[in-house]
């Protein structure tokens, strides 16, 4: 029982990231390697100024400011500098690797006996990891609305449409390169955020935390797709948080087979390339047909 | 003539791959006034620097000299969104024209707002549903029945249309229209092509518009103009355009290719 509140509280806490790259992955239409790097960041920059005293909250919000100055430096080698964006993502996420060990002083920072967001009266009542469970519930909900109020705005629609068609855009005035960065700004600096809650949870920042965590960020955006098929947008965005929960699910189970937590990285990127190979597998094995269509269609 | 063009061209030079060897003289020292309410049909031979005369107004290409004035105001240097404030524009291909998977009446919305901030306030796209069902309605190919359909699922004559009345849903200074019925089968074309010309001239609409249709480019507009080699070779408007015969612009071509 225990062990699955821990991965619903898990799935919650990492489906912020998932909601994060949707903005980019799904709407921009790119992948944003920059990722890699500002997830470590948060982490890195929110213990950072916990063990210096700084409080939870503020420290939080500090791990999404790092994220989102993280992100305008992707988006302005991207626009402004014309590097492809998958080079300009990997150019600022090798970057962060310095970065991060210098803001942490080391390779890894522990937040034993600090003061975090989840050391209050309430969280510590309840059973144990439904402290995660609440965190993570709270903040992707909070995350997860104000975003589909935010893409039903003027300024919303006309970052939807630079994803959708950069050329009609601009011909309707709509100023794409701002578009773009804006948007890796935002899913950049929710990444921080993501990164600051679950270093907090953890107890711990490592310069390593960074690694395959796109491929668990898809992962749950597929996943999503996948089982869910055709949805409108917004249902689109709740579906990211349920195959975030799916995801963590699965690995659940896989490790109950036997595996080995070192072994996550591999399982995450077979679990991803089958979900993403689902359509040509779904024909192959004349699967239903919710399974085959994915939803890669839809957004508005 | 009437006063003052509310487009002027001015010695356009525009170059592509410039300082490479494969640098290349699209138009060569063009020269055209537009004025306010002519309808004019653009001809040319493949290469003759039609598309690039669109992109060189529209902001999409640089000039390498030469003046574009709009209203008298050099418009040279703004960007193609800066530009987007006077210009609608329809492209020739119907995937470029719309975002495909927003629905007629989100693309409808975003147009409504061309030119103009985009900040924080809702959409309020319920509010403007009927004004874009009225809108939609001018058009004959059952679009008003499908304003909530994502646009990717529409037939390329409908996206067309749509793309038209997003082009002129804020009434725009200048009208490009570059070959936009050139991808529709005949009878699509026929239809989109007499509700274009239907509201260009009920708007009043200032309009350029690209054709390969010998008919189309005689039976539309009050003038006409020839494009070769990056310069307009041939203007005639009024009661000139209107006694213009194909046979004569058959000719006319065919004396350019000789040449």
């Amino acid at each position: 029982m225990s062990m699955i509140v821990s991965s619903i509280g898990q799935g919650l806490l990492w489906a912020i990231l998932g909601v994060a790259l949707f903005l980019t992955f799904r709407i921009l239409n790119f992948p944003d390697m920059t990722v890699e790097g500002t997830f470590p960041l948060g982490a890195a920059v929110t213990t950072a100024v916990i063990t210096r005293g700084v409080s939870p909250f503020l420290a939080c919000i500090l791990g999404f400011i790092a994220g989102a100055i993280a992100g305008l430096l992707t988006g302005l080698l991207y626009t402004k500098g014309k590097i492809p964006i998958l080079l300009a993502g990997i150019l600022v996420m090798t970057a962060c690797l310095s970065i991060n060990l210098r803001i942490m002083g080391g390779s890894n920072i522990s937040l034993l006996g600090k003061q975090t967001i989840f050391s209050n009266h309430f969280l510590e009542s309840l059973p144990k990891y439904f402290d995660s469970v609440f965190v993570g519930l709270v903040t992707v909900a909070v995350i997860t609305i104000l975003l589909m109020l935010f893409l039903q705005t003027e300024l919303g629609q006309a970052f939807i449409a630079t994803g959708d068609n950069p050329m009609m855009a601009r011909s309707l005035g709509i100023n794409t390169d701002s578009m773009t960065i804006m948007g890796l700004m935002l899913s950049n600096g929710i990444i921080g955020l993501g990164g600051a809650l679950i270093s907090q949870s953890n107890g711990y920042a490592d310069i390593n935390m960074g690694i395959g965590i796109i491929v668990i960020a898809l992962a749950s955006i597929i996943i999503g797709e996948v089982v869910f098929g055709e949805l409108t947008l917004n249902q689109r965005l709740v579906a990211v948080t349920l195959g975030s929960i799916i995801y963590r699910f699965v690995i659940l189970i896989v490790l109950q087979l036997g595996f080995s937590t070192n072994d996550l990285n591999l399982l995450s990127a077979i679990i991803l390339a089958l979900c993403l190979m689902s359509p040509v597998l779904g024909k192959k094995l004349r699967l239903t047909k919710v399974l085959t269509q994915g939803g890669i269609k839809n957004a508005k | 003539m009437q006063n003052k063009p509310i487009l002027s061209l001015k010695n356009i030079v525009t170059t592509v791959n410039a300082g490479t060897p494969s640098e290349n003289i699209i138009l060569n020292n063009l020269n055209l006034d537009v004025h306010r309410g002519d309808f004019i049909t653009v001809l040319g031979s493949n290469g003759a620097g039609k598309s690039t005369l669109f992109n060189t107004i529209a902001g999409n290409l640089a000039i390498t000299s030469g003046q574009i004035l709009l209203n008298e105001k050099d418009i040279a240097k703004e960007t193609v969104e800066k530009r987007a404030r006077y210009l609608g524009r329809v492209f020739q291909d119907p995937k470029m024209g719309t975002a495909p998977r927003m629905t007629v009446a989100e693309n409808l919305n975003l147009a409504l707002r061309r030119g103009s901030s985009r900040n924080l306030t809702l959409r309020h796209l319920n509010k403007h549903k009927s004004h874009f069902k009225e809108l939609t309605s001018t058009m004959s190919n059952g679009l008003n029945t499908k304003l909530d359909v994502a646009t990717e699922n529409l037939s390329g004559g409908q996206r067309q249309a749509l793309s038209f009345l997003m082009a002129i849903i804020q009434k725009p200074k200048l009208l490009l229209l570059d070959e936009h019925t050139a991808a529709l089968d005949p009878k699509t074309s026929f239809q989109l092509m007499e509700e274009t010309n239907k509201i260009i001239s009920e708007q009043h609409l200032t309009c350029l518009m690209i054709t390969h249709h010998l008919d189309d480019a005689l039976k539309y507009g009050n003038r006409l103009i020839i494009l070769d080699k990056g310069k307009v070779i041939f203007d005639v408007a009024g009661p000139e355009k209107e006694k213009l015969t194909k046979e004569q612009l058959l000719s006319f071509f065919n004396d350019l290719v000789e040449v």
